[in-house]
C-alpha cells in the first residue's frame, strides 16, 4: 500500500470529516536485518519485515490512539481513535499551530549501503572481529550484535502535512567476557551510524584494546567508595549530559508539574559559564538526526543551556501549546505502536578552552571513567556506569580500577562540573528508553569534563 | 496471513519448517497528572518462520502483511550461514492444559477501566494531596498459535489485565517516587491492593533519614530485591551462559552456593498467572523447574537448540522477542517464602536500610553478580523501627556473596511484575555509601 500513488490521496481522504481538533494517521514499513553471536556460534541471524500504522486523534484534551499492522479501513480507524478519544477529552484542546509540510525526505545512500549489501559480507566482517576477541588469552566468551534496518514512515495529518521520510540505521554492539575462576569481567563497545556500513568497518584494533581491557579488568582492584573528583571522557560525558540533563528537558516532564516548572524555570543558573549544553535533530547526519518530527514540526536545533543558564527546553505541539512556547520539533515514536513523545535527538555539551592534561593535572586523588556501560535517572537523581575506569594520582592517569557507578544528585552535579575540554566527541551507539519506547536512535557527545565531590559506589 | 500457506512452502524446501504466530489485542487506559490522558487500542499479528536446510538454522518474520514466498525465500538464505540445527522439533499435539485466559478480561468495558485508575489515583492522593500521579489499567487477549512440520499444531488464548501506579512528590528541589503495579490473567476488580502498597511506602517516607558510610545490614522488600538481584541470577542459570562458561554457577551444578534458606523455582503452570503458559515457543510442554534446592544449584534453563549443543535436554524454556529465533529464558521465577515476617526483621535490626527501589543497580558487572545502585525508595532503620527515608545513599554489594549470607527470608512472597515472585529478604551486610 505504502507504494501507492494514491496514497496521499487515500490518507487525506481518511481525515475527512471528523469531529476532532487534531488527527494524524502514521504508517510504517520496515525491514531490518541481525546478526548475533555469543561465543563462537551464531546464534541469531535473520531478517523481519513490518509494515503497520496508527491514527492518533485529540478531542477536547484528551488523546485516542490506534495502532494496527492491518491496514485496511483506515477511515474506520480514524472512526475509532476519535472516539476514543471524544471519551477522554473534558477540557479545551491546547496544540501548537504548524505551517503544513508537504515533503519527501528520501534516505541517504552511503558509500557501503547496508541494505543492499550481501549478508555474507556482513558476516565476514563480523567474524573478523570475533576472532580478535577470541585471539586474545583468558577470554572466555563474545557477545556480538549486529542489526541494520531502513523504515520509511509517512505522516498525512488534519493542518494538510503530508511527509514521507525514508532512513537506514546501522548497530554493532561488542562484548568481550574474559573469566579467572569465579572472577568474570566483562568489556564493551557501542557503535552505530547512518545510512552506511562503513561506520562500523576498520575497528580491529579497537576491538582488539576492548578484549585486553576486559582480561586486565579481572586483576583490577575495586576503587573505595565516597566522593572523588572525577574526569570523564566524551562519551560517558555525553551519557550524562543525555540521562543527567536532557532527560529534565524534556517537557513532558515539566509541563503539568508546578513544582517542577518551579526548578526547570528558564534563566535559573545550573552551572558555570563554561556550560553549554545543545540538543538538535537538525545537526545532520548524526543518530538523532531528521527532518520533521513525528507530528510534523521541522527539526531544530535547541540550546538548553548557554553560559551555565536555563534558556530552553525540548516540547512537543502539546507542550509547548501548554507553556506558551515554541515547538522545538522534539515529538518522536520509536514505532507505529506507540504515540509520539518528547525525546532528545543529537545531545552535546559544547566544547570549552582545556586540554585534557590541565584538566587532570591538578587532580591529587580522582578518578578518570571512561565509556559507557548504562545509565538512568528519577530526575533529581542520576547513577551511571562507566565501562572502564582508572585512579588519577598526583595528577597522572594511574592504576585500572574496576568500572565504577556514579551517582548524584543533578542540580549539584551540574554545579560541581568546574572545567569543560576542548575534545569534542560524538557517540553513536547509544539508544534511549523512556514510556515503554526502546531504544530510540539518539547521539550523546561531549569534550573531557571535570566533576568535582561526585559519589563513586564501591566497597 | 495464512500460517499453514507458509508452512506448506516452507516444508518443501527444507527439512524442517515452523511457524510461529502471535495475534495480539491490547486497550491501555494512561492517566497523567491525576487524570485520564489517552485511550489506546493496539492490534498486532506477527508470524515468524524458522526452518533446517541442509542441517543448518534459517529464520524469517513479518508483522503486518505477508507475502510466504518471499518469506520463504529469506529464510533460506539465511540459512546458509545460520547455526547447525542440533534439535528435533516436537510433534506436540495435546500438551495438558494450563488455565491463562479469562474470557472475562475481554469483556471489561474501558469506562469500568477508566473508573478502576481514577479510583486509585483518588485513593492515593486522598492520603497526599500533592502526589503527582502516572497510572496505567491495561487489557490484553494474545493468541498464540504454533505449527511445525513433524505435525505439531497448538494454539492456546491468554487473557492478562494489569494496573498501575507511579507517583511524584516534590519539595523544593527534593524528590520522592513511589510505586506499584500488579497483574493476572483474571480482571483486577480492586485498586485497594496497590493503593495500600503506595500509601505505606508514603507513610515509611514521610520523614528523612541519614545513613552513614559504613556496612550495614539491609532488608530488601520484593519491589527492592525486583530492582536489584535477579538480573545476574537469572543470566547465570541461562543454559547458554552455562554452555559458554559465562556463567559463575556454570561448574557448580549440585553444590551449595547460596544459603540453605534459598529456594527459587522457574514455573510456567501456576494457573492465571501472566507468564504462564501450556507450551513453550517452540512447542514443549510448560514445566516447574528447580533453580536453587536449599541453597544447592539445581538446573539451567535451556531451549531445544542450547539443549542439544549443550547434551541436556529443553526445560521448556524456549521465548521469542520480535523478530528473533528462540532463546532460553524464565517464564516465572518464585522464591520460596521463608517464615519471618518483615515487621520482626525490622524489630531485629539494630541499625540498617529497607530498600524498597534501588536505581541504575543492574549496570556495573552484573554477570558476576555486581550490584550498586542509588537508593531511590528506602528507609533507615533504628533500634528495630523505621525512623524515615534515605537519601543520596548508594547500595553496592554482590548477590552471590549476599544471598550466602542471608538472614531471613520473609513470610510473605508478592508477585513484581509478571514473572517474579520474592518474599523480603534480609541480608547481613551490605556496603552502603552515603554524601554527607
Amino acid at each position: 500500500m505504502l507504494q501507492d500513488d494514491s496514497l496521499r490521496d487515500q490518507l487525506a481522504q481518511a481525515l475527512k470529516g471528523h469531529k476532532a481538533d487534531y488527527v494524524e494517521v502514521r504508517l510504517e514499513e520496515s525491514q531490518s536485518t541481525r546478526i548475533q553471536y555469543r561465543g563462537k556460534e551464531l546464534e541469531d541471524i535473520g531478517t523481519t519485515t513490518s509494515q503497520g500504522g496508527n491514527v492518533r486523534a485529540m478531542v477536547r484534551g484528551g488523546w485516542g490512539f490506534v495502532s494496527f499492522n492491518d491496514l485496511d479501513d483506515l477511515p474506520g480507524k480514524v472512526g475509532l481513535a476519535v472516539s476514543q478519544a471524544s471519551l477522554v477529552g473534558k477540557e479545551t484542546s491546547q496544540f501548537s499551530p504548524v505551517e503544513p509540510s508537504v515533503r519527501t525526505v528520501a534516505g541517504k545512500k552511503g558509500k557501503k549501503d547496508p541494505l543492499t549489501m550481501p549478508l555474507a559480507s556482513k558476516k565476514k566482517l563480523l567474524d573478523e572481529y570475533n576472532e580478535i576477541i577470541w585471539g586474545t588469552p583468558k577470554i572466555q566468551t563474545s557477545v556480538i550484535a549486529y542489526s541494520d534496518g531502513s523504515k520509511r514512515v509517512v505522516l498525512a495529518n488534519s493542518d494538510g502535512s503530508f511527509i514521507d521520510q525514508s532512513r537506514t540505521d546501522v548497530t554493532l554492539r561488542l562484548n568481550a567476557i574474559a573469566r579467572d575462576g569465579e572472577e568474570v569481567q566483562q568489556s564493551g563497545l557501542s557503535l552505530g551510524g547512518r545510512d552506511d556500513f562503513s561506520h562500523i568497518e576498520g575497528l580491529h584494533g579497537k576491538v582488539a584494546e576492548m578484549s585486553q581491557r576486559a582480561v586486565d579488568l579481572i586483576s583490577a582492584p575495586r576503587v573505595k567508595g565516597g566522593e572523588y573528583t572525577v574526569v570523564l571522557d566524551p562519551v560517558l560525558a555525553g551519557v550524562f549530559v543525555h540521562e543527567a540533563f536532557g532527560h529534565l528537558s524534556e517537557s513532558d516532564f515539566v509541563y503539568e508539574n508546578e513544582r517542577l516548572k518551579e526548578i526547570m524555570v528558564l534563566g535559573r543558573r545550573f552551572g558555570g559559564k563554561h556550560l553549554n549544553i545543545v540538543d538538535g535533530a537538525a545537526i545532520p547526519d548524526l543518530r538523532g538526526s531528521y527532518s520533521f518530527d513525528d507530528e510534523g514540526v521541522p527539526a531544530t536545533n535547541t540550546h538548553l543551556i548557554r553560559e551555565g543558564v536555563l534558556v530552553g527546553r525540548l516540547h512537543s505541539r502539546e507542550t509547548a501549546a501548554k507553556m506558551g512556547e515554541k515547538p522545538t520539533g522534539n515529538a518522536r515514536a520509536i514505532d507505529y505502536q506507540h504515540h509520539p513523545i518528547v525525546r532528545m535527538t543529537n545531545t552535546l555539551i559544547e566544547p570549552g578552552q582545556v586540554s585534557f592534561g590541565d584538566l587532570i593535572s591538578g587532580i591529587e586523588e580522582g578518578v578518570y571513567a571512561r565509556n559507557w556501560y548504562g545509565g538512568t535517572t528519577s530526575m533529581e537523581m542520576f547513577t551511571f556506569s562507566a565501562g572502564e575506569a582508572f585512579m588519577i594520582r598526583k595528577g597522572k592517569v594511574a592504576e585500572l580500577i574496576r568500572p565504577v557507578v556514579l551517582t548524584g544528585n543533578v542540580f549539584t552535579t551540574m554545579e560541581n562540573i568546574d572545567a569543560v575540554g576542548d575534545d569534542l566527541d560524538m557517540n553513536q551507539g547509544g539508544g534511549c528508553g523512556k514510556g515503554g519506547q526502546m531504544p530510540l536512535p539518539v547521539s550523546n557527545g561531549s569534550p573531557h569534563i571535570r566533576i568535582i565531590k561526585c559519589l563513586v559506589g564501591g566497597k | 496471513m495464512n500460517p499453514e500457506e507458509v508452512l506448506s512452502l516452507a516444508g518443501s524446501q527444507s527439512e524442517e519448517a515452523e511457524v510461529f504466530w502471535v495475534s495480539r489485542e491490547e486497550t491501555p487506559v494512561s492517566f497523567e497528572t491525576n487524570r485520564l490522558k489517552q485511550l489506546h487500542t493496539r492490534q498486532s499479528r506477527s508470524l515468524s518462520l524458522r526452518i533446517t536446510r541442509n542441517g543448518q538454522l534459517g529464520f524469517a518474520a513479518a508483522r503486518g502483511a505477508v507475502d510466504p514466498e518471499d518469506m520463504v525465500r529469506r529464510a533460506v538464505e539465511v540459512s546458509q550461514f545460520g547455526a547447525k540445527a542440533c534439535f528435533e522439533l516436537p510433534a506436540t499435539r495435546d500438551p495438558s492444559p494450563i488455565d491463562v485466559f479469562d474470557s472475562r478480561v475481554r469483556e471489561v468495558p474501558t469506562e469500568k477501566m477508566v473508573e478502576l485508575g481514577q479510583s486509585l489515583i483518588d485513593r492515593v492522593r486522598q492520603h497526599t494531596p500533592e502526589l503527582l500521579c502516572e497510572a496505567g489499567v491495561v487489557k490484553a487477549v494474545t493468541t498464540v498459535r504454533l505449527l511445525n512440520s513433524r505435525g505439531a499444531d497448538v494454539s492456546y488464548e491468554k487473557s492478562v489485565f494489569s494496573m498501575g501506579l507511579e507517583g511524584t512528590l516534590i519539595r523544593g528541589t527534593d524528590m520522592l517516587f513511589v510505586g506499584d503495579s500488579q497483574s493476572s490473567c483474571h480482571p483486577i476488580e480492586s485498586f485497594q491492593p496497590v493503593a495500600d502498597t503506595v500509601i505505606g511506602q508514603l507513610e515509611k517516607a514521610r520523614h528523612q533519614a541519614s545513613a552513614p558510610t559504613k556496612s550495614m545490614p539491609v532488608i530488601f522488600t520484593p519491589m527492592g530485591a525486583s530492582t536489584a538481584l535477579f538480573t545476574s541470577l537469572i543470566m547465570a542459570f541461562n543454559g547458554r551462559m552455562v554452555l559458554q562458561g559465562a556463567s559463575p554457577l556454570g561448574q557448580r551444578r549440585g553444590e551449595q552456593v547460596f544459603h540453605s534458606k534459598f529456594t527459587m523455582t522457574d514455573d510456567a503452570t501456576i494457573p492465571y498467572r501472566p507468564a504462564s503458559r501450556p507450551w513453550d515457543d517452540e512447542g514443549m510442554p510448560s514445566r516447574k523447574t528447580p533453580l536453587a534446592e536449599r541453597g544447592v544449584v539445581a538446573n539451567f534453563l535451556y531451549d531445544l537448540q542450547t539443549a542439544g549443543m549443550a547434551h541436556a535436554q529443553s526445560t521448556s524454556s524456549g521465548s521469542r522477542g520480535w523478530g528473533g529465533m528462540p532463546a532460553p529464558s524464565i517464564s516465572a521465577l518464585v522464591v520460596e517464602e521463608g517464615d519471618v515476617s518483615f515487621e520482626d526483621m525490622v524489630r531485629d535490626m539494630q541499625e540498617g536500610l529497607v530498600i524498597e527501589m534501588l536505581m541504575g543497580a543492574e549496570q556495573g558487572n552484573v554477570l558476576g553478580g555486581d550490584f550498586s545502585g542509588n537508593v531511590l525508595l528506602g528507609y533507615k532503620v533504628e533500634g528495630g523501627e523505621i525512623v524515615g527515608r534515605v537519601k543520596d545513599t548508594m547500595v553496592s554489594g554482590n548477590v552471590y556473596e549476599a544471598l550466602k549470607n542471608l538472614v531471613a527470608i520473609g513470610n510473605e512472597g508478592r508477585w513484581m511484575g509478571s514473572s517474579l515472585k520474592v518474599p523480603h529478604l534480609y541480608f547481613s551486610a551490605l556496603s552502603v555509601a552515603s554524601k554527607e
